[in-house]
């Protein structure tokens, strides 16, 4: 066992822990954090998609000795209060069915949108590829990004007005 | 339960002899579910007043006004992605004049209460449709003749709108929740005489209404079964035999219990039941990862049993075998099958197979328990929580009485959580470790230990008459288990038809898989159809429209024969000619291929283009789906999400998934090697069309996942002129030249 001091959602959290733990059992059983999903521990469903100094990173092959004093960021702290515009354009088009996937989808999404705002759809299916939905909302998730991508604009727009 | 045939899970309350005996007092006869209607109004005294604070008006087991203005409404079933924590909620808000933006939304304990909580066989909208409605609308009378009362006027002049009844006369009103103790000391009206809203004043049904989950999803809250924590939990993992029906004979236990974490280790006997509580080994530890870390040190000797050298090459062999000897149980006999061969001008034969495919719910199998030697409480994210009692009280014997099951969200569903075994395990090993725990299975649990939906073998051949008709159809069935129904499209439909079905000898633990034996069934029919159709050198359209002919409703064939409403389906498959453009020229490549199929209450016809490159590669460019399922959608989101997931999951089901058995045990060990579909080979556009009936609402769970894998198959052909019959359709080459 060890003790490691991670940067997760802006907050300072120690844990202790054996080296080799990968970050999703972390988050999941010792931070509370249960957003990140556990698939299959191996990468290939990246339902545990989180930031590691902003890029999309499979938490269950992260241990936990790696992560450093890299800023984390998970699906609980993607927004402060639920209002990311990728959070909005979800409810917004139902695009959850069973909804497991949905917190990996929506940090792969922000990674995308954060790099290249205005995407096509062959801008999404290659950024998405890697991102499992057993229950099918391909097409509403591609529809949702667009529909964030939007928002993003309308609010940018906004905000420079002021 | 055959898993070939969707699960028709009990409508009536599942009671001990306590409530059923209060129950049957007050029900004075049959517990048919008018009667239930009833006794949810005389029960909820003794289960839900009991609970609720007081003042509260709780005119059924559904509904709860509170004097704070708060109206909460019970999702009496499960949730696992089909959308009903929503939709039948909104049934009770709809005519209840409850603005659906003040409501909460509360799931269900398991409770007799509410009769069956089984989400399984699409049954959950044709269960409740009407009964939730009327408990609405009897809630909605107590509140107007609340406010009646206390103005002094008569009930038929007022009205009730937005949670405010009104008397438009003399311009008074009074919210519900100034209504909430007066309606609390009326009776309550009897349910099925009340008279339900007509559906053109409908303000919330057919609407686009978003999951009452969804911003508890996009934030990442505690929500799912996996997600959930009790104080004091351990953390379990529990190995089975990698062949179906092993045993454990030693492990060692010593060494992993020295392991980091580790709080205990031990063999559980289990019981021989393939979908109970199987023997294995569990690990109980202070985290998951030192679960699974231990896990790794585990060494097991297992006596495997007398299935040990099953493979899908030895089933592939005895079904061969079973269809060369020609004989087997007549499921369906009707003409003169060898006199139409005779006289056929074209036959066509093939043989169709499909492998064992797994659910894949994308969280894996879990639950949380805590169980002592004779009280039991579970959290599980479960499609059938009375299942999951059911078993704790005949593995463990615990009385039913002592046993809570609270229902969490299902990360998928699709018929592996109607199933119990992840309920038994967490049970049986919280038990003999006296912690609380919560048992996770690994991804390779999950995929190996599935109840899988079967594989099967088809020997066809059919025969078209001189004028281009299909007149002869020969079906050997061999599959994995017996019971087929004699009604399987085109039976009936089909002037000489002989039905032959055998078993093969297997141990595999299999269960219902979205749209039970529909969801291979539907391929193997509607390819074959196809395959008669350009045989005979006509349109594929024109036979099918043919084949249904001017039958109107067909009667079922026996007891448990389902009737088929042949002007229904030609409805629907009329219209997806027409709104897909059937018939229009492509170029070589491209195709259309079209399909139909009913199951669960539901007529559904599917049109698909694809396009393939000379080397073989597949794009689905468009679905078009037309589906009948009644006279109103609930949901129009949820309902367009089930079509979209059905098409998307029938694709990913069909084009790659296959699980392969060697030595009795699966191959495949996680979604490295099992390919679900991904975003990139999703179809490019799905249109959905439904066709509104003057038929009784039904479930859309499942109905459209069927045409889809024989829609795509048959366009595949159209576009190359390799036809598949075998899935996954990733093993045909359909490269052309």
């Amino acid at each position: 066992m060890a003790k490691f001091t991670l940067q997760v959602n802006g907050q300072s959290r120690t844990v202790d822990v054996a080296p080799e733990t990968p970050l999703l059992w972390v988050l999941r059983d010792h931070l509370e954090l249960v957003g990140t999903k556990f698939g299959c521990g191996i990468g290939q469903c990246r339902a545990c998609t989180v930031h590691i100094g902003g890029q999309p990173v499979q938490a269950c092959m992260t241990p936990v000795s790696g992560v450093g004093r890299k800023p984390v960021v998970t699906i609980e702290g993607l927004s402060s209060d639920g209002t990311h515009p990728l959070q909005k354009a979800w409810c917004e088009l139902d695009v959850a069915q069973c909804g497991y996937c949905q917190a990996g989808q929506l940090m792969t999404a922000s990674a995308l949108l954060a790099d290249n705002p205005k995407p096509t759809d062959e801008d999404i299916d290659n950024a998405m590829a890697g991102n499992l939905c057993r229950c099918g909302t391909y097409l509403r998730i591609r529809a949702g990004i667009h529909r964030a991508a939007e928002l993003a604009t309308a609010s940018n727009s906004k905000e420079a007005s002021k | 339960m055959n898993p070939y045939e969707a699960p028709t899970p009990p409508t009536l309350p599942s009671l001990d002899r306590r409530d059923f005996l209060r129950l049957t007092s007050v029900a004075s006869g049959g517990l048919i579910l008018g009667s239930f209607l009833k006794s949810t109004g005389d029960l909820k005294a003794a289960e839900i007043a009991k609970t609720a604070p007081a003042g509260d008006f709780t005119p059924n087991a559904f509904i709860r006004l509170g004097v704070d203005g708060s109206i909460t409404l019970i999702a009496p079933r499960p949730d696992s992605g089909q959308g009903v924590k929503t939709s039948l909620p909104m049934l009770l808000a709809e005519d209840l004049e409850a603005p659906w933006q003040s409501v909460t939304v509360q799931m269900a304990d398991l409770n007799a209460i509410y009769g069956s909580q089984a989400a399984g066989g699409s049954t959950s909208t044709p269960t409740f449709y009407s009964l939730l409605r009327q408990l609405g609308t009897t809630a909605r009378i107590m509140l107007i003749e609340a406010a009646a009362q206390n103005w002094g006027v008569p009930a038929s002049e007022c009205v009730a709108e937005a949670a405010v009844v009104h008397h438009r006369a003399s311009k008074r009103s009074l919210a519900y929740r100034d209504l909430v103790a007066k309606a609390a000391t009326l009776p309550v009206p009897d349910a099925k005489k009340a008279i339900l809203k007509d559906p053109k004043d409908f303000k919330l049904l057919g609407r686009r209404i978003s999951g009452v989950d969804n911003q508890k999803i996009v934030t990442g809250q505690n929500l799912f079964g996996l997600d959930f924590k009790l104080p004091g939990m351990a953390y379990a993992m529990y190995e089975k035999c990698p062949v179906f029906g092993g045993k454990v004979v030693s492990a060692n236990l010593d060494r992993i219990k020295t392991l980091p974490g580790v709080k205990d280790a031990f063999i559980l006997e289990g019981t021989s039941d393939l979908r109970g509580l199987m023997p294995g080994v569990a690990i109980i530890a202070d985290s998951t990862w030192a679960a699974l870390s231990a896990r790794r040190q585990l060494k097991i000797v297992w006596n495997e049993g007398s299935h040990a050298n099953d493979s899908w090459d030895n089933f592939t062999q005895q079904a061969q075998a079973l269809a060369a000897k020609g004989t087997g149980n007549v499921v369906r006999k009707d003409g003169d099958i060898d006199a139409a061969f005779a006289v056929a001008t074209k036959t066509v034969e093939g043989t169709y197979s499909y492998p064992f495919i797994s659910h894949a719910n994308l969280e894996p199998q879990n639950c949380t328990a805590r169980v002592s030697a004779d009280h039991a409480e579970i959290w599980a994210p479960s499609q059938n929580p009375g299942a999951g009692a059911d078993m704790v009280n005949k593995v463990l014997g615990i009385p039913k009485a002592n046993i809570t099951v609270h229902i969490l969200r299902a990360g998928g569903g699709f018929g592996r959580r109607l199933s119990a075994d992840f309920v038994i395990e967490a049970a049986a090993i919280s038990q003999k470790a006296g912690v609380p725990v919560k048992l996770t299975w690994t991804r390779e649990d999950d995929l190996r230990h599935d109840h899988f939906r079967p594989g099967g073998f088809h020997f066809l051949k059919g025969g078209v008459d001189a004028s281009g008709k299909i007149t002869a159809w020969r079906n050997h069935t061999v599959l994995f288990a017996g019971g087929l129904s004699a009604d399987e499209f085109p039976s009936r439909f089909i002037p000489n038809h002989l039905g032959l079905s055998s078993v093969i000898d297997n141990s595999m633990p299999m269960g219902p898989w979205r749209a039970p034996g529909s969801c291979v069934f539907a391929f193997v029919y509607q390819s074959f159809i196809d395959e008669l159709a350009h045989a005979a050198g006509r349109d594929p359209l024109a036979v099918r429209l043919e084949i249904l002919g001017d039958h109107g409703t067909v009667p079922g064939t026996g007891e448990r024969g389902t009737p088929y409403n042949a002007a229904r389906m030609k409805a629907v498959v009329k219209l997806v000619a027409e709104k897909s453009g059937w018939g229009k020229k492509l170029p070589r490549g491209q195709g259309q291929g079209i399909a139909f199929h009913f199951s669960h209450r539901g007529y559904i016809a599917q049109v698909a283009e694809v396009t393939v490159s000379k080397t073989g590669e597949l794009r689905v460019d468009r679905v078009v789906c037309v589906a009948d399922v009644g006279s109103q959608i609930v949901n129009l989101s949820g309902a367009e999400n089930q079509v979209e997931g059905s098409i998307v999951d029938g694709l990913s089901a069909a084009w790659r998934q296959e699980l392969n058995i060697e030595r009795g045990r699966i191959v495949e060990a996680n979604l490295a090697e099992y390919q679900l579909l991904r975003m990139p080979d999703a179809p490019r556009k799905i249109e959905c069309h439904f066709l509104q009936s003057d038929n009784p609402p039904t479930g859309l769970g499942e109905p459209v996942l069927p045409p889809l894998a024989p829609a795509v198959a048959n366009a595949i052909f159209a576009a190359t002129g390799k036809r598949i019959r075998q899935l996954p359709f990733s093993k045909t080459d359909i490269s052309w030249s």
